[in-house]
């Protein structure tokens, strides 16, 4: 039995150390390119709408994050968004396109399987961790704000 | 009554009236037609819904299609094949089922992951030998969509994968195997044999990445490897070839150490189903897997190759990751299994 375990102890080891590995830092640089470019499109947007639509600060945010939304869900759609996902890994997941990307691709795929028990049940298959923790986060940090920074 | 005993050593059997290999015929995606074996497959699909309304039917459809490809192309008619045996990667090996509907051949669902080919192949040939039946058709099936969406992320989704994955095949390939005297002049194939198997244990050295699954079956195929040559008593240089189905770039070298703790050196004479489906600029990391590659890869150019007289006899062992969406969320390691079947260069009586 012990010998069983080493010997898959020492098999793990060997394919931890010999399996081919990604570019950690290339893939951070890309991250951190397409990423940066997101935000900075994301802020192009909101001096947009705060100087052309002369929309307020708090609007003009809004605006952005629905104009961004809509860019990602129809990138989505035709087919680009996970090209530019698998070339920037984080940098298109974390901003708000991710999000966008990440109801949308179910959306189209659970499609038939029914609008109820596809679409509505796996609508949040992968954005859905997201709210539940970024939710429940808010809702503690609303508690502790109320309580002791009111 | 004598019974002679086919059985050898601990997980072999060796046939006395070894089954002849007639016919195959293999369907691939467009991607696994851009492939080094691109002009070789029977059919293309010109897109990877085929016409149907969802890629779970054009999966079960390419199923359906191969065997009666298979069937036609050495004029057999589907009501002298005895027996279909064949599977999926799908829940409920659906494609495998859904095919068998519209066949009305009498059927064996099998599901041995991406080892099914060689499961079928093995099966058949106890069959055909036992004399239960006379002719049989072996399928395996896969296709990438519908393995992504089973197993991992929707396609659309803009997520970036680990340099040990590998591309699940799509595609479907199909054998029909029978007993020597119903051997015909028309026929693909007349003079290849399956003279002997041995089944597979589950092997499971811990491995949990389901997106290593090289690295998970790879012990699994050292260990059929080596209990088939003590079985048979046959050393790596009674062989021509050892083909593997998809362990990829990773899995072969780590069988490679694996075989050689065991003392046999493979090395000079081992191919992978799942290196040679894809060039390496067709940017699917440590290459093919699924059922499709091994079962395309040996309708398609193993069969012709022995045919041809290129090997006299190689060990074909299909690999397969015996995981499932939940095992892998629980955190539970991957077993691997491997069937290995010996087909030989014999000529028709």
């Amino acid at each position: 039995m012990e010998h069983q375990e080493r010997k898959k102890k020492e098999y793990q080891d060997k394919v931890k150390k010999k399996m081919p590995k990604s570019n950690t830092f290339m893939e951070c640089v890309r991250a951190f390119l397409v990423g940066g470019l997101i935000c900075c499109f994301g802020h192009f947007i909101s001096d947009l709408g705060r100087l052309w639509l002369r929309l307020d600060i708090e609007d003009s945010a809004l605006f952005t994050s629905i104009v961004l939304v809509f860019l990602a869900a129809l990138l989505t759609g035709i087919g680009v968004y996970d090209k530019i996902g698998k070339f920037a890994g984080a940098g298109s997941i974390v901003p708000i396109t991710g999000f966008s990307n990440s109801i949308v691709s179910p959306a189209m795929e659970f499609k038939r399987e029914g609008y109820v028990q596809g679409v509505g049940v796996k609508l949040f298959t992968i954005a859905g961790p997201v709210l539940v923790y970024g939710i429940s986060t808010s809702i503690v940090v609303g508690i502790i704000t109320f309580l002791f920074f009111r | 009554m004598q019974v002679i005993s086919k059985k050898k050593g601990r997980q072999s059997v060796v046939f006395t009236e070894p089954p002849m290999v007639f016919s195959s015929a293999s369907i691939v995606g467009d991607v696994e037609a851009k492939g080094p074996l691109g002009s070789r497959f029977d059919l293309i699909l010109d897109d990877d819904t085929w016409g149907e309304k969802s890629w779970e039917k054009a999966e079960s459809k390419m199923f359906e299609r191969s065997v009666r490809l298979a069937a036609e192309k050495s004029k057999i008619d589907l009501n002298e094949i005895d027996c279909l045996l064949g599977g999926d990667l799908l829940n409920q090996i659906i494609s495998a089922s859904y095919a068998a509907r519209t066949l009305k051949i009498p059927y064996f669902g099998l599901y041995g992951a991406c080892s099914t080919m060689t499961e079928s192949l093995l099966i058949s040939g106890m069959l055909i030998d036992g004399g239960f039946r006379e002719m049989a058709a072996c399928t395996a099936s896969s296709h990438f969509s519908t393995a992504e969406r089973q197993y991992r992320f929707p396609l659309e989704l803009g997520n970036q994968i680990p340099p040990t994955s590998q591309r699940t095949v799509t595609g479907a390939g199909c054998v029909i195997i029978g007993n020597a005297n119903k051997c015909k002049d028309g026929f693909l194939f007349k003079s290849i044999r399956i003279t002997a198997g041995t089944i597979g244990r589950i092997v499971d050295l811990g491995i949990t990445d389901a997106s290593n699954m090289g690295a998970a079956m790879a012990p699994a195929a050292a260990d059929t490897i080596s209990a088939h040559l003590q079985d048979m008593n046959r050393t790596v240089d009674d062989y021509d070839l050892i083909v593997t189905g998809d362990l990829g770039k990773f899995g072969s070298e780590m069988l490679f150490d694996l075989c050689k703790e065991k003392n046999v050196d493979i090395s000079g004479k081992h191919a992978d189903c799942g290196c040679l489906i894809y060039t390496a600029d067709q940017d699917v990391n440590c290459g093919g897997s699924g059922c499709g590659c091994s079962a395309v890869t040996l309708a398609s150019y193993y069969l012709e190759r022995i045919e041809n007289a290129n090997y006299d006899r190689i060990l074909f062992l299909a690999t397969g990751a015996l995981m499932s969406p939940s095992s892998s969320l629980q955190g539970e390691s991957i077993p691997g299994i491997a069937h290995a079947v010996v087909m030989e260069r014999s000529c028709c009586i």
